[in-house]
């Protein structure tokens, strides 16, 4: 690159930087309290649009001139929704206040910003240093971290390209402009990064078949088509800091050189949707995508293609071919997309946490981002975790440390006391460790071995009361639902797992039938083109691996160890503790299987129970007399009385 | 799927389409986007909806369906008033999100995926929402409902049975004033 050019990206970009420092400033420099509220869709969800409506009606009605600043999501789902407030007017730090809802905003409002007490007992902590209040960085939830991706998130306005610019944004972007494409390639390489969106591929080794093609169009495409039922961070990282992944989309765009960019995302995410769409238009004003940019000569194009929705779309070529206008149906490689993809021409498709990740790479060097993480799996994973766990959320975490410091240590373990039964790692392609893998390192290739892999980065936490065979049930009915349909094995053999698996769920397994669930499995897996079939039956290997006795309770006992099998279960009333005259359980039923006995005490009628626990919920904690019991045919009958006679 | 009865404001609705189909340029990589369009507009995908598409793009009609049913996104019946969407996430499905689709079920007489026949209701599964920390979750309109029970579900369909009627009363006694 001539030095006349490297001068002239310099300026442009030096200005819009300036520019970016000069809002940032203004902003900060305001003598009014800042109120920053999460509002990505699961802030909203928890209902943080009416705690924003709050926050503007009460400081209205009270004339208090304060900020409200929208950020996206932090990932802290306990804390929804979640306000931090800056009042360093009244000589405080920022607050970090988690729950609160309409009626807190309006009570701090009042309290804290008009009469200057901040409410310790709302708190969570302080979000700086200081001498009063205890920080949130003693929290292991917050202080063991390590955010490189969602670094920003829930710290900048999404719609706002100048927040992220200001944090150093885009820096990268006109760092790699002044380079060349293949010193951009080379430092990708050497970073060691492996694709996000779950087999862990090397990134650098992919832009490099497409970028040694000699084709004239080449594409990039970032694959936002999160379909894992319980990971939510693509949406999370599109809707909160969406300019981190354009320019991670864009370096790819450089380093291979292709001129035109799709975004892939799911049009059940109106909201990421929504936020992109802003995100490509304010960066195409700003002059960083389009023509000429910043003066470098490089065109890009980045454009939306909304997905409808279909699991097997996350895999690269079916993904291609529903862009083409097809059902999403995977075929064979190679050619890899890397050399013959979409429209022909050669497409490199990466995960957004892989593309959010490159703009650091870049900004920071290879030797940085090789001393997080472990030798092979360098770098940062993100997990949704939840379930049966106290600190539930998106959690960015240094590669290598262990299951039991992310489950119990950063999530705050098991609620109620409950014992810890398993972890379901990777969604429905991944699988079940239990607590003897607790020490295990999370990388990319332990986890394999274990048995589960990183996938999507979903992690649902099992307590005692959930049921492995109900667990793999549920994950094969998806996983059946969603097969494209192409392999036999995977169409008609995830259909007979299934089947199976229901039939032991209600009490009808046969002897035979967990060799009959591992043979099909392994089939599936041999006889499958994509990574749909070959990972769907994982949840069923590994539950029957480490939990066969689970498995086998149910076929010969017709039992279910942690009584979550409604079918082998019932509930009923211990006599000696139900409380005459108490109707809670009768009021609740929403079947009206409770009866009241002769002697004015309770009874469930266990044909019309239909096991909803209702009943033992809402039984109060002094008598406790609800109980459930698997087989269903242990629990005391107690006849329900005749009809009464009507009286007139 | 012959059976849908359209109301008139659907038939307005696709009227207005055939208008807005020039704007897409004759191709097969438009058919995604143009049923998504066609979704947008009027709920869900008619049958005459089908036929239009496949005529605008000239490619017979079983292609059509043959991609629209393959995605989770359309649909085929008219959404009611008030779309129930129940989350079978995994942490929904762990705090039992079943249970819960299961008393809508009942409650309203249709299963997930159907209207009911005054198209006040209608019931669909979705895939996680994104707060799994209000694990189960349902969605009504646009509220979403957090740590479901089964009692819950009575109350949100008898609060939307009861507005309906006070709404009547109201149109009622309006109406009779002016007399």
């Amino acid at each position: 690159m001539s030095q006349g050019k490297i001068k002239t990206i310099d300026e442009k970009f030096g200005a819009i930087f300036a520019e970016a420092q000069r809002r940032k400033n203004e902003r900060e420099a305001k003598p009014v309290p800042k109120i920053h509220i999460g509002l990505a869709t699961c802030g909203i969800a928890a209902g943080a649009m009416e705690t924003k409506a709050s926050f503007e009606e009460s400081l209205a009605q009270r004339g208090i001139d304060a900020q409200i600043h929208p950020v996206g999501c932090i990932g802290h789902c306990y804390a929804e929704p979640w306000v931090i407030i800056e009042n360093t007017e009244m000589g405080f730090p920022p607050i970090f206040y988690p729950k609160v809802t309409a009626g807190k905003a309006k009570m701090l409002t009042k309290l804290y910003l008009e009469e200057g007490d901040p409410r310790l007992e709302h708190i969570l902590g302080a979000m700086e240093e200081n001498e009063m209040i205890p920080t949130v960085w003693e929290f292991s939830r917050f202080s063991e971290e390590k955010r490189i991706v969602m670094n920003l998130c829930g710290k900048i306005d999404p719609d706002d390209i100048y927040e992220y610019i200001a944090e150093e944004g885009y820096v990268s972007w006109a760092k790699a402009l002044k380079g060349t494409p293949e010193e951009l390639l080379n430092l990708v390489k050497d970073s060691g990064l492996r694709g996000r969106g779950g087999a862990g591929f090397p990134t650098g080794t992919k832009w490099e078949i497409a970028a040694k093609h000699d084709s004239s169009k080449k594409i990039v495409i970032c694959n936002a088509d999160e379909g894992d039922p319980g990971a939510y961070m693509d949406r999370t990282i599109l809707e909160s800091n969406p300019h981190q992944v354009l320019e991670g989309l864009a370096l790819s765009a450089y380093a291979i050189g292709a001129d035109t960019a799709f975004i892939y995302v799911r049009s059940e995410y109106p909201l990421a949707v929504k936020t992109i769409q802003k995100a490509i238009s304010q960066a195409e004003e700003a002059g960083l995508i389009g023509k000429d940019i910043l003066g470098s000569g490089f065109d890009l194009e980045i454009k939306i293609f909304q997905g409808s929705g279909a699991f097997v779309c996350g895999e690269e070529t079916a993904l291609i071919l529903s862009m083409e206008g097809f059902r999403g149906m995977p075929y064979p490689r190679p050619p890899y997309p890397a050399e013959t993809g979409l429209q022909g021409v050669p497409t490199v498709i990466n995960n957004v946490k892989t593309l959010a990740l490159v703009p650091p790479i870049v900004k920071n060097g290879v030797s940085w981002f090789r001393q997080i993480g472990t030798e092979n799996s360098p770098g940062t994973a993100i997990f949704s975790v939840v379930g049966n766990v106290t600190h539930p959320g998106l959690v960015e975490i240094p590669m290598g440390i262990s299951l039991r410091s992310l489950i119990f240590k950063i999530c705050g373990g098991i609620p109620d006391k409950k014992k810890f039964k398993a972890a379901q790692i990777g969604g429905p392609s991944g699988g079940c460790l239990p607590e003897e893998f607790l020490d295990i390192p999370i990388d990319f290739d332990s986890l394999i071995e274990a048995g589960a892999m990183i996938g999507s980065g979903g992690m649902v936490v099992l307590d005692e009361d959930t049921c492995m065979v109900d667990v793999s049930r549920y994950f094969l009915d998806f996983t059946q639902k969603e097969s494209c349909g192409k392999c036999t094995f995977c169409r008609i053999g995830t259909w007979h797992l299934l089947s199976i698996l229901q039939r032991l769920t209600i009490g009808e397994g046969k002897e035979g039938d967990l060799e009959k669930l591992e043979q099909l499995s392994r089939d599936i897996k041999e006889g499958s083109l994509c990574g749909l079939g070959k990972t769907a039956p994982n949840p069923v290997l590994t539950s029957l691996k480490y939990f066969r006795e689970e498995y086998e309770a149910h076929i010969k006992e017709g039992r279910c160890p942690a009584a979550s099998c409604r079918p082998l279960t019932a509930f009923y009333i211990d006599l000696d503790k139900c409380a005459r005259g108490c109707d809670a359980c009768v009021g609740c039923c929403p079947v009206d299987a409770v009866f009241t006995t002769s002697n004015r005490k309770k009874g469930i009628d266990q044909d019309l129970c239909i096991k909803c626990g209702e009943c033992k919920v809402h039984c109060p904690p002094d008598y406790n007399a609800i109980f459930k019991i698997s087989p269903p045919h242990l629990a005391p009958v107690i006849e329900r009385p005749k009809e009464e006679k009507e009286t007139s | 799927m012959d059976d849908v009865v359209l109301t008139s404001e659907d038939k307005a609705a696709l009227e207005e389409l055939r208008s807005q189909l020039d704007r897409y340029e004759k191709s097969t990589a438009n058919l995604i986007p143009i049923l998504q369009m066609i979704q947008e507009k009027v709920k869900f995908l008619p049958p005459a909806a089908i036929k239009m598409v496949a005529g605008f793009l000239e490619i017979p009609s079983s292609q059509v369906y043959g991609v629209a049913t393959f995605y989770n996104q359309f649909k085929f019946n008219p959404p009611g008033k008030n779309p129930i969407k129940v989350c079978l996430g995994t942490a929904c499905h762990v705090r039992a999100g079943d249970i819960i689709l299961e008393n809508f079920e009942r409650k309203l007489g249709i299963r997930e995926g159907e209207t009911t026949e005054d198209r006040e209701f209608s019931i669909d599964r979705v895939a996680c929402v994104g707060c799994c920390a209000l694990a189960p979750v349902a969605i009504m309109g646009k509220t979403v409902h957090g740590h479901m029970a089964p009692s819950k579900v009575e109350g949100l369909v008898m609060r939307v049975q009861i507005e309906r009627e006070k709404a009547e009363r109201e149109r009622q006694k309006n109406e009779s004033g002016q007399n």
